[in-house]
């Protein structure tokens, strides 16, 4: 987009992977790559599959064809260095862990032994609060925050080790609008200072446009990747769905439409950025 | 009270209490209070098992306790792990019954197992116990950060490298050496109390962890030793002052948290764990249940979960069921 890169670095490359859970074939022939330093928007539906595709990318899910590759990296294409903000995160009240000590993990707590943090440890952790807006609740216990409290502490300790990738997984559910925005330029900001890549899911393209370099389009199981002027166009979205849907620009914001049937607005809901807000 | 024969049972019990409080916070942070009850009741039927066959108890503890977490790691990355350790105890616990059916000559020792014999520790016993105690504890503090980032976000603590089914796995097999050693000392039932009471009541009292472990500790130690001075004095039983104790602290661990927390939601769980606790007490006054109902005993409270306490008050109407049914 407006930078161009003298030489872009391949970070991460699918190549025809299928993933199957419980028999169905959730993800079908799926190719892309991820080059080092981008902000890529992962947008489909409830169900499309997100959530799978990332958990395939961390290794967790093993897909039952096709390659995921991490190039650059000396562990035989995997990676150890990656920060995910997973979609469900259900913290027990009662456990004695503060907010700050959530991000501080994120630093360190991959590694063995006991922790003996050094003053610079306690200044970025201090740092990563403050830029997520997190001082104010950094010594409450991460159990008893608001879920949208909980997600700037987990995106904090996501970002604090300045891991080669980040995995968001539908950050933006819990916030509102106004936090959304806040959070896309503050990761987008991080990201860019850093040279982090990101790749962030979520079902509404629109937080996004400000940001996204590449946008990688789930549905019917299939993909489209690329510049998000390429991707989201009647015509490429269209054979992604197979059937026709026109892509509608309305005051700024994109908005993906099925063709007009009998039986009026229902059939929208369900479609990436159609939801209100 | 300090008699070269006591000073066996504070030394033996005090190191018994460390390791619990150690272990027993992770046993609460990683959600295994349920393994850390089916270990015990299976090493149980392991020591049944050894006595049929004539070997040492010791020997049917370890066996039984180590395999049983291996199979709990193993089959917990297919299914639920509560499920998983369900099974197991019921396994475990099946053939621990069968053994005892075979072998009516040894039933008051396998019966000591149940509440230990905190004052029938020899002098030999010591070393070894102190050994595999501090074995544990340099593992706990080798893994603690991986431990404790596992517990919180285990697919976070996966995408940074953290092998989840290796750290499962020695957990697992921790808490099964930490019971193996515990057993002879305090006994199943009571092994269970120390581990999860003053680790859970230690949550209660701080919001850091490191605190909470050197917190732990301390209430373990505080309700090892009020227990052996108080049975010392009054001639009951330790196990039922550690019963006592352990409820005792971590009521008190709630009622801390209830006044000085914003939302607290748990007047349910910790009425359920007083009760559980007094219950378990007063089970263990029972003395002269004769060994048939061993057998029923270890299988009443099939599952113990902290979150869980509903289940829990269920256990516990189950519980002055079967006193009241022998009384
Ligand atoms: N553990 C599982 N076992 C069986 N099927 C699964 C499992 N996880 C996901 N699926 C199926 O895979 C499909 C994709 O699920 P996934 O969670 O990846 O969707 P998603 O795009 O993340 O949805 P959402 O926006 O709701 O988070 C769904 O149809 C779901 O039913
Ligand atoms: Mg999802």
């Amino acid at each position: 987009m407006s930078n161009i890169e003298q030489n872009p670095v391949k970070l991460l490359e699918l190549e025809g992977v299928s993933i199957s859970r419980s028999g169905r074939e959730v993800l079908h022939d799926v190719t892309f790559d991820i080059y080092k330093g981008k902000f890529i928007g992962l947008i489909g539906t409830n169900g499309s599959g997100k959530t799978t595709l990332l958990r395939a990318i961390l290794g967790i899910v093993s897909p039952s064809s096709g390659h995921i590759r991490f190039p650059s990296s000396s562990k035989q294409g995997s990676s150890n260095n990656i920060g995910y903000v997973p979609q469900k995160i259900d913290f027990d009240p009662d456990m004695p862990l503060r907010a700050r000590d959530l991000v501080a993990l994120g630093l360190d707590g991959n590694r063995l032994g006991i922790s003996k943090r050094k003053k610079s440890d306690k200044l970025l952790v201090d740092s990563l609060l403050e830029q997520v807006g997190g001082t104010e609740f950094a010594n409450s216990r991460v159990g008893e925050l608001s879920g949208g409290e909980q997600q700037r502490i987990m995106i904090a300790h996501a970002l604090i080790s300045k891991p080669e990738l980040i995995l968001l997984d539908e950050p933006l559910a819990n916030l509102d609008l106004r936090s959304q925005v806040e959070i896309v330029t503050l990761v987008s900001n991080l990201a860019k200072d850093s040279n982090i890549t990101v790749l962030i899911s979520t079902h509404d393209m629109n937080p996004l446009l400000p940001v996204m370099d590449r946008i990688i389009y789930i549905a019917n199981g299939k993909v489209a990747s690329g510049e998000v002027s390429e991707v989201v166009t009647t015509e490429s979205l269209s054979s992604l769905y197979g059937h026709h849907v026109e892509v509608v620009n309305l005051k700024g914001r994109i908005l993906v439409v099925p063709e007009f049937e009998e039986g009026g607005f229902n059939f929208l809901r369900g479609i990436p950025g159609n939801e209100d807000h | 009270m300090f008699s070269a024969f006591m000073l066996n049972a504070w030394e033996i019990s005090s190191i018994v209490a460390v390791v619990s409080g150690v272990v027993g916070f992770f046993v609460v942070q990683r959600a295994n209070a349920f393994a850390a009850h089916a270990l015990p009741n299976g090493a149980f039927a392991g020591a049944a098992a050894a006595s049929y066959l004539g070997i040492s108890a010791v020997i049917g503890l370890s066996v039984f306790s180590l395999a049983g977490a291996l199979v709990i790691a193993g089959l917990s990355r297919r299914t639920r792990s509560d499920v998983a350790t369900a099974l197991v105890v019921v396994m475990m616990l099946s053939l621990g019954s069968l053994f005892l059916s075979f072998s009516s000559g040894y039933a008051q020792q396998v019966y000591s197992l149940l509440f230990g014999e905190v004052f029938g520790i020899s002098r030999s016993e010591i070393l070894p116990t102190l050994l595999i105690s501090l074995f544990c504890m340099l593992v706990v503090l080798f893994l603690y950060r991986q431990l404790l980032y596992t517990s919180v976000v285990p697919e976070a603590a996966q995408a940074k490298g953290v092998k989840l089914a290796v750290v499962d796995l020695m957990f697992l097999l921790i808490v099964a050496l930490t019971t193996t050693m515990a057993v002879p000392v305090v006994g199943t039932v009571l092994i269970f109390t120390l581990l999860i009471s003053p680790a859970a009541a230690a949550r209660s009292f701080t919001n850091k962890a490191h605190i909470a472990i050197l917190l732990s500790v301390s209430l373990a130690l505080t309700t090892v030793w009020a227990s052996i001075a108080l049975s010392y004095e009054t001639n009951y039983p330790a196990g039922f002052f550690v019963g006592a104790c352990g409820a005792l602290i971590y009521a008190s661990g709630r009622i801390y948290r209830f006044i000085h927390s914003k939302n607290s939601k748990s007047r349910e769980a910790t009425l359920a764990h007083i009760l559980w606790g007094l219950a378990e007490a007063a089970l263990t006054l029972n003395t002269d249940a004769p060994l048939g109902e061993v057998k029923d005993m270890a299988n009443i409270d099939k599952v113990v979960e902290n979150k869980l306490p509903m289940t829990e008050l269920n256990q516990v109407v189950h519980l002055v069921q079967f006193i009241s049914s022998n009384n």
